[in-house]
């Protein structure tokens, strides 16, 4: 009994990654034409790769969807829009600030201003400028999700915040420090984690099934589309108060 | 074999730091504010198990296979020698760098396919409209925006042209469609555009730009190899408003009462 679907989305998980063999082969051999170092462990990652994915879905319907659904659910029959928001706050600030994409662009970032000279040389003053960046991020993410949820309890419609949002990038781009555009603009991009996604689309999702008038279609999703916009606004805005 | 498992348990030591916030929150809430025991709370443990072993083994095995080999192509592709062009010269033309674009495409498409948090997305989308956004379809029109923003971002990188006005422009046309687009794909495509740069792609994508930005003549791998992301997640927008104004735009010679 357990043995028949978990076979069945192994070969699914196969079938997802498929592609990217294709296209690492085809271009070994017939483009680039050496041959593929290490083969040993390349197949051994492959099968890593496709074990993982299969357990992580098979996670993602036990348990991330069920609880972010859950607490959606708890959070709108409980009624207090202060503890909602804290959470949402929480759960964008929380997810962010640990995530290992953006520590590493962090890091790259602090040493492109120490070549630019807009900060010290020095190790600490690298640190503390990558220190604050990731904090910036994390402020931007947690914000960002607090008003994607009171989007959703209110209904507002989705493409005012998008388009204020898109807006303020575009405008601020041009008084921003030419150094940071390129690592704002990536930034928005590395923010959302594959534990974050389910979670914050669940939440989602679950609010807007839960209250009425809302449609979880409509109302449900742009929460992560939101998380990925901030991020470039504030980072704008930390590089130009620096 | 020692030294295997020795790898992989770091591997699963750094997800368990990563996602320990998460829980910390999640476990705070639902005992000080929620304060109601959860459902089933055996199969949400080993569902999470399941979640942080899955993610272990996922990374592990892109480490040990795929992120060596794609870094060592995206090197190989850009060298002088591979493109047939002399050192020393400082005009070649963006066309030269053919295989490039050919590459970056096709890696963008194949690794978005296999993308979890787009298939967790995807997913939902299924499951809440009843079947009328299709999981593959998402996926595969997902996949075609990021195939070409990548490629075109690679373009942008041998050309050096300003990165401002492309995502400007890229902007502009989003816009331009969430008006014509019907009301119910709009958060779906906006959010997708967010999905699409996770654990997979982005170290590729960032090995590519690196390589293409230290090689190609004039370029600055620290000014000019970011932004490759934002390509990324820019052209899904583009392309899933596309796709659902094109079935729109389909079904209307038959539903025109459809709302």
């Amino acid at each position: 009994m357990f043995n028949n679907p978990f076979i069945k989305q192994l070969f699914n998980s196969f079938l997802d990654l498929a592609p990217i063999l294709a296209v690492v082969l085809v271009f070994q051999v017939l483009i680039i034409r050496q041959p593929i170092p290490d083969v040993g462990s390349l197949i051994a990652g492959t099968l890593f790769v496709i074990l993982g994915l299969t357990l992580f879905v098979q996670g993602l319907e036990q348990s991330l969807f069920p609880i972010g659904e859950a607490m959606a659910h708890a959070f709108a029959r409980k009624g207090s829009l202060f503890w909602l928001l804290t959470f949402a706050f929480c759960l964008g600030f929380g997810t962010t600030v640990a995530e290992p994409a953006l520590i590493a662009i962090a890091q790259e970032a602090s040493s492109i201003a120490a070549k630019a000279g807009v900060i010290g040389q020095s190790d600490e003053a690298k640190n503390s400028y990558a220190l604050g960046l990731r904090i910036t991020v994390a402020l931007s993410v947690g914000f960002a999700i607090l008003v994607g949820v009171l989007r959703i309890i209110r209904g507002w419609p989705l493409y005012y915040l998008i388009i204020g949002g898109y807006c303020g990038v575009i405008i601020m781009t041009p008084f921003a420090p030419p150094e940071i555009i390129g690592i704002a603009y990536d930034s928005g991009g590395v923010t959302t984690s594959t534990i974050t996604v389910p979670l914050v689309t669940a939440l989602g999702v679950g609010l807007a099934t839960a209250i009425k008038g809302r449609n979880p279609m409509v109302d449900g999703f742009g929460l992560i589309a939101f998380a990925s916009l901030t991020p470039m606004v504030f980072v704008m805005a930390y590089g130009m108060l620096r | 074999m020692i030294a295997w498992i020795s790898q992989f348990a770091l591997a699963l030591l750094s997800t368990c730091r990563d996602i320990l916030p998460i829980a910390a929150i999640i476990i705070g809430f639902q005992l000080l504010v929620i304060r109601k025991p959860l459902a089933h709370p055996k199969k949400m443990l080993t569902g999470f198990v399941y979640v942080l072993l899955g993610i272990a083994f996922f990374l592990k095995g892109l480490e040990m296979a795929l992120f060596p080999l794609g870094k060592l192509m995206a090197a190989q592709l850009t060298t002088p020698e591979f493109l047939g062009i002399n050192p020393g010269e400082q005009n070649v033309s963006w066309q030269a760098y053919y295989w490039v674009y050919v590459f970056a495409a096709s890696i963008g498409f194949a690794t978005t396919l296999a993308e979890p948090s787009l298939l967790a997305v995807a997913w939902k989308a299924e499951q809440i409209s009843g079947g009328a956004i299709r999981a593959w379809g998402l996926r595969i029109a997902v996949s075609i925006g990021v195939a070409f923003g990548i490629a075109l971002g690679a373009y942008r990188i041998v050309t050096g042209t300003e990165l401002y006005y492309y995502i400007v422009a890229g902007y502009i046309v989003v816009l331009i469609q969430t008006l014509f687009a019907p009301k119910l794909i709009i958060g779906l495509a906006y959010d997708s555009g967010g999905v699409t740069t996770s654990t997979v792609t982005v170290p590729l994508v960032t090995a590519l730009g690196l390589g293409l930005a230290s090689t190609v003549p004039g370029r600055n791998p620290l000014l000019d190899g970011f932004g490759l992301i934002a390509f990324a997640s820019l052209f899904p927008i583009i392309a899933v408003l596309g796709y659902a104004q094109i079935a729109q735009w389909l079904s209307k010679g038959g539903l025109s009462s459809k709302p």
